[in-house]
């Protein structure tokens, strides 16, 4: 069993960082984990009424791959709130599609799962989990263009997204995978529905590919690497704090990267404080306006 | 002499491919006689992997690019491994995110010669139950160059149900409709070409019958080209390739008939698997079985006839 808070650690990798960028990928952690937890306050108020499916827990991933691959053409999961708010998305135009509104990024009848962003290249997903794999191939196919696609470790059992990442293979093309693995397929885990991991596959397939945490510092410089090399896998182990949809909870997450995170700026010597404050109250501000416009 | 159905569909492509930065995509294209010399051997082609639903999607992956795809399924009954991202993306993409995916289906039927229980499929009918996608089934060359035209003018993602019995077909088919005949035929895919022939062996008994082509099925506009001959018949039959439970054949019969009250019967496939022997081969309703059905439903007229 791979999956643990530090696998793939590399120590002192933090350091070679700069505090601004540093800094900004807590900034984009904190946007996230500050949204998301409005989102489920405002679910649990009854004002969102279709499923919700919630990046806390998750939201480093994101946060550290939005600073390396920007300007790539995204092909997000259902689980996707994250990436569409890590990677610059009109977050007002989220809340809205959250809401119903037809202001919202899906004219406010996709929901949670089917959320896109022109603006950042986010292209719409349909909610049904590892089609947009092979979408994103045929666009990069298509494009030639730079394009990832993100990922469930559940989805990386579907037969349709290991013969996508063959076809990547196959004809070379520029795509990254990103699988955000956090062991759960809704609550039934890896062990239990395979003895393999996706990224021995992806390397069976000829596909370089990296399987290690979700520590902001280490997606990055593994991300730096492998875009160098496309196609390529990256698979992140991280911990879904809430259900698969909703906003339940099955007792505290085995780590939770956003407390460690502070955690190793402190060590830094980096003053996070403020941006933390600033972008709280930031997201706040944020609902308070569009729920008052209800 | 005018071109044949295949050639008008390899003209296409080739255009396509060569004019309009297009894409060709499917499995085992140029091993195997180029789809019944239907593919160019030009730029643009791409071969597939043998993963079913992951081709489709990367097909569908590359008309979110903008290359206005060109998917070939071999054999309609592949659709089902590759529908649920042309169904469930590409057909929905419209109404949801205010931008069409347009790829361009070229499902092929076959049937006889023993083709058998997973190669006989002529499934359009299960096309027609989802919103989003436009679904014909062109017989001839002019009508192959309709469905193309109206593809490259929308973004709608659009299945066309061909049959390798029309490949080499060169003409076109006019309706035939006069005041005083019997009965109204409506005929889908190769049941048209057997309809022509059913309509020639009941002239032989006395019975008239108008011939109305249907080549759009979705989406399906009830017009006066429709309606007129049967509101003179005031009996009709609608003749599909496919299954008849649920299918096009009474999809179609249902909104003649709420439309004039008058009655229309379905006729397609018997409602059993497809075998290898000549006994077992359910094909489509040929001329011999259409005349039958079609006698007994004027059997007012024939006794009429017989008295005289």
């Amino acid at each position: 069993m791979r999956r643990s808070a530090d696998l793939g650690q590399l120590p002192g990798l933090s350091s070679k960082f700069s505090p601004d960028i540093s800094l900004e990928v807590f900034r984009r952690i904190c946007l996230v984990r500050n949204f998301e937890l409005e989102v489920a306050n405002a679910y649990k108020a009854g004002l969102i009424i279709s499923p919700i499916y919630l990046s806390v827990g998750q939201e480093s991933i994101a946060a550290a791959l939005s600073t390396v691959i920007s300007g790539y053409h995204i092909f997000a999961q259902h689980r996707a709130h994250a990436t569409y708010l890590a990677f610059g998305g009109d977050p007002v135009a989220l809340i809205d599609e959250l809401l119903g509104r037809p202001t919202g990024c899906t004219k406010g009848i996709g929901g949670s799962p089917m959320i896109r962003e022109p603006n950042i290249n986010m292209v719409g997903h349909h909610g049904l989990i590892g089609e947009n794999v092979p979408l994103a191939v045929g666009f990069a196919l298509g494009s030639g263009q730079n394009t990832v696609s993100f990922f469930g470790d559940a989805a990386g059992e579907e037969d349709y997204v290991l013969g996508s990442m063959g076809f990547a293979s196959r004809y070379k093309l520029p795509i990254l995978f990103v699988c955000e693995d956090n062991n759960l397929s809704i609550l039934t885990p890896t062990e239990v529905r395979r003895n393999w991991e996706v990224a021995d596959v992806a390397e069976a397939l000829k596909i370089p590919a990296i399987d290690i945490t979700d520590d902001p510092w280490l997606i990055a410089h593994h991300t730096r690497e492998l875009v160098k090399k496309l196609p390529a896998f990256i698979n992140c182990r991280a911990c879904r704090h809430f259900w698969h949809a909703g906003v339940g909870r099955d007792g505290p997450p085995e780590w939770d990267r956003f407390e460690m995170v502070k955690q190793e700026l402190n060590e830094l010597g980096i003053d996070y404080k403020n941006t933390e404050e600033e972008t709280a109250r930031y997201v706040k501000g944020l609902w308070e306006k569009q729920l008052q416009k209800r | 002499m005018g071109k044949t159905v295949a050639e008008t569909i390899k003209e296409i492509s080739r255009e396509h491919l060569e004019k309009n930065n297009g894409l060709v995509l499917g499995q085992a294209l140029a091993a195997v006689g180029w789809v019944n010399n239907t593919v160019p051997d030009t730029r643009g082609i791409i071969e597939l992997s043998m993963a079913d639903v992951a081709g489709s999607g990367i097909a569908v992956g590359a008309a979110v690019a903008g290359r206005r795809p060109i998917f070939i399924l071999r054999f309609q009954d592949f659709i089902f491994l590759n529908g649920s991202i042309i169904i469930n993306y590409a057909a929905k993409t419209k109404e949801f995110f205010g931008k069409g995916t347009p790829i361009f289906v070229r499902l092929i039927a076959a049937e006889g010669k023993g083709a058998g229980p997973v190669h006989s499929g002529k499934l359009h009918s299960i096309c027609m139950h989802f919103p989003g996608l436009r679904v014909c089934s062109p017989m001839t060359p002019k009508e192959y160059l309709e469905a193309w035209k109206v593809f490259m003018e929308n973004d709608d993602p659009m299945i066309v149900s061909e049959h390798r019995h029309s490949f080499d077909n060169r003409d076109e088919m006019p309706d035939i409709a006069a005041a005083d005949a019997d009965i109204t035929i409506y005929a889908i895919s190769i049941a048209r070409f057997n309809a022509i022939k059913a309509r020639e062996i009941l002239a032989e008994d006395g019975i008239r019958c108008n011939l109305v082509h249907i080549m759009w099925l979705k989406p399906f506009t009830l017009n006066e080209r429709l309606l007129r001959p049967l509101r003179n018949t005031k009996k009709g039959i609608v003749v599909d390739s496919g299954y008849e439970t649920a299918g096009a054949s009474q999809s179609i019969a249902y909104s003649l008939m709420l439309e004039t009250g008058s009655p229309v019967k379905a006729l397609g496939l018997y409602d059993k698997s497809v075998g290898v022997t000549t006994e077992t081969e359910n094909t489509t309703p040929d001329a011999n079985r259409i005349a039958a059905v079609i006698r007994e439903m004027c059997k007012d007229k024939t006794r009429v006839k017989a008295k005289r």
